[in-house]
């Protein structure tokens, strides 16, 4: 159930996209996402996939981690691609009723669907390849300069990985409240929809109050341990880009560079 | 025979690299009206196996049957038997969530199909079983001490009449006082109701009192089944496993390497004295 969203869940593995810097990782992803929408034509899609399953070949994480990701958006995905089926204008197949389905339209339709799984896959790798401590601290980093306009930077970050770091605890949490009440008879499956609302009382409050105290604690054990904000504050693991990740920024740009001659140039290829 | 685990094993995340056993190859059998201990160090699988009794979590492979039936089977009616099977989790008092107390008690009932007048019958039977006053029933669960609060979340498992109590740590995080009064009050319903209980501990002492078996869990597996006395025998095993016996082994296997004729399976304080009584009583004769 709530374990199907893999964003955010890291799979442990020793591989060249696990030691990478997060930093790199992050651009990387950010760079990847833009080029989707860079292409033009199919040879830019084969030119992603190749690279996409290159990159995922490399990270040793079983393909099937990555298509998890996709069951949460499948719904979007889904009403993305029928909207545009239907409502590009152009070269009529077929036709019924107030509905019209272009040949631009199945094109448009296809093309949406794979930026939209590529999308995902790509921050999955991301996510799944990276803990979230070391994504929030990569983000941290390459947020610093945004310091400089009075972005409190270094809170935004620790806000997010405790959030990162209470999800697992809460979906535990979650777990435990539920199976409690199951064993007092309590049903969270059968009834209409505001019946099964109303069944959720006995696990929602709870859990609000679980996850009140919790926070609670959490502000006292660092208050406990003189935790103040950013300034001056140093880390045990400094981030530190090493030659593996400078060869991998080189790669980076090699393919953005590629994605945007092809954008340019593209129309030429057959 | 009312539940009974045959060759049960339970495996966490299957098919991913955090799969992991939490219970091989179970085989137990649970008698009406027995006081059973389980213990087991953090991690040992005792809280996978509890589960299994009432249906909470279905195993990867083997058989839970209850009163001879396959609670796994086509049609079995898992609410029916969660109705019997009672489980108090570990620090049950998270799961409050009503108003006030009595109605908290009657949120079992309720789904029991009782109608209103019927539930708070049976939450009154249960919280003066528990020992919470009528002044405390229409105070907010949140209002109350510690102990109180877990004595409350007790009777609401309570109020279903199950015929088995199964209690995860009912004591963990109370003090002294507390956890007397908790073991005491289970020990009483075991005696009156005849209640079929199973506690979950990390107290040797608590189980030697109240249990009349003890099934020892480490590291997924049963490994001992048996009376308290023979089970405790193994002090060595234990300890290797992370647990000891109660302290009263290690002093009466003390005095006995010491030349003292004592019973070394005795486990209370009660039962040391008196060994230790008549064996100085015997060495005086001799």
């Amino acid at each position: 159930m709530l374990r199907d969203i893999t964003l955010g869940q890291y799979y442990p593995s020793d591989s060249v996209i696990h030691r990478l810097d997060p930093r790199v990782k992050f651009v990387s992803t950010m760079v990847f996402i833009v080029s989707l929408f860079l292409f033009k034509g199919f040879t830019g899609y084969v030119l992603a996939t190749i690279v996409l399953a290159a990159v995922i070949k490399i990270s040793k994480v079983p393909f099937k981690f990555m298509v998890k990701g996709m069951k949460a958006i499948l719904f979007i995905l889904v009403i993305t691609m029928l909207f545009n089926v239907f409502l590009t204008p152009g070269e009529v197949l077929a036709h019924w009723w107030i509905f019209k389905i272009t040949r631009e339209g199945i094109v448009l339709a296809v093309k949406m669907g794979i930026r939209l799984s590529y999308l995902i896959i790509g921050s999955s790798v991301m996510t799944l390849t990276t803990t979230p401590n070391q994504l929030t601290d990569g983000l941290e980093r390459l947020l610093g300069p945004l310091k400089k306009i009075r972005v409190p930077v270094h809170e935004i970050s620790m806000m997010m990985s405790i959030a990162l770091r209470f999800i697992p605890i809460l979906m535990e949490e979650t777990d435990k409240i539920m199976k409690a009440q199951i064993a007092r008879g309590a049903d969270f499956e059968s009834g209409n929809l505001i019946k099964k609302v109303k069944n959720m009382v006995p696990l929602l409050v709870p859990l609000f109050i679980s996850a009140f105290r919790r926070a609670n604690d959490l502000a006292m054990a660092m208050e406990a341990r003189c935790y103040h904000g950013g300034e001056g504050r140093t880390q045990m693991k400094p981030l530190v880009y090493k030659r593996m990740d400078w060869v991998a920024y080189v790669l980076v740009l090699i393919y953005l560079l590629g994605c945007i001659a092809l954008r340019i140039w593209g129309g030429m290829l057959p | 025979m009312l539940i009974e685990l045959k060759d049960v094993t339970y495996t966490y995340s299957v098919g991913t690299v955090y799969e992991v056993n939490a219970l091989e190859h179970a085989n137990l059998s649970i008698e009406e009206g027995q006081f059973i201990g389980i213990i087991g160090h953090t991690g040992s699988g005792k809280s996978t196996l509890i589960q299994h009794f009432n249906g909470l979590v279905q195993p990867t492979s083997g058989q839970v049957l209850y009163e001879g039936q396959d609670i796994w089977g086509e049609g079995y009616n898992l609410r029916a038997l969660r109705s019997n099977v009672g489980l108090v989790f570990q620090y049950p008092e998270h799961q409050l969530f009503e108003v006030d107390i009595l109605s908290d008690v009657c949120f079992g009932p309720k789904n029991q199909g009782l109608n209103k007048a019927e539930a708070e019958e049976r939450a009154r039977e249960a919280l003066t079983h528990v020992g919470i006053g009528e002044e405390l029933y229409h105070k907010s669960p949140f209002e109350l001490s510690g102990g109180q609060k877990r004595r409350v979340a007790i009777a609401g498992v309570l109020a279903m009449n199950p015929k088995v109590l199964i209690l995860d740590e009912p004591t963990a995080g109370l003090d002294p006082k507390g956890r007397d009064e908790i073991l005491d009050q289970i020990k009483y319903l075991h005696d009156t109701r005849g209640i079929t209980i199973l506690l979950v501990s990390h107290s040797m002492e608590d189980v030697a009192r109240y249990a009349e078996r003890l099934i020892v869990m480490n590291d997924a597996k049963v490994a001992f089944d048996d009376t308290p006395k023979a089970v405790f025998a193994h002090y060595k095993e234990l300890e290797i496993m992370g647990l000891a016996a109660p302290q009263i082994t290690y002093i009466m296997h003390a005095l006995k390497r010491k030349g003292l004729a004592v019973d070394t399976a005795a486990t209370t304080v009660e039962e040391a004295k008196k060994s230790i009584l008549d064996a100085l009583a015997d060495r005086r004769k001799a």
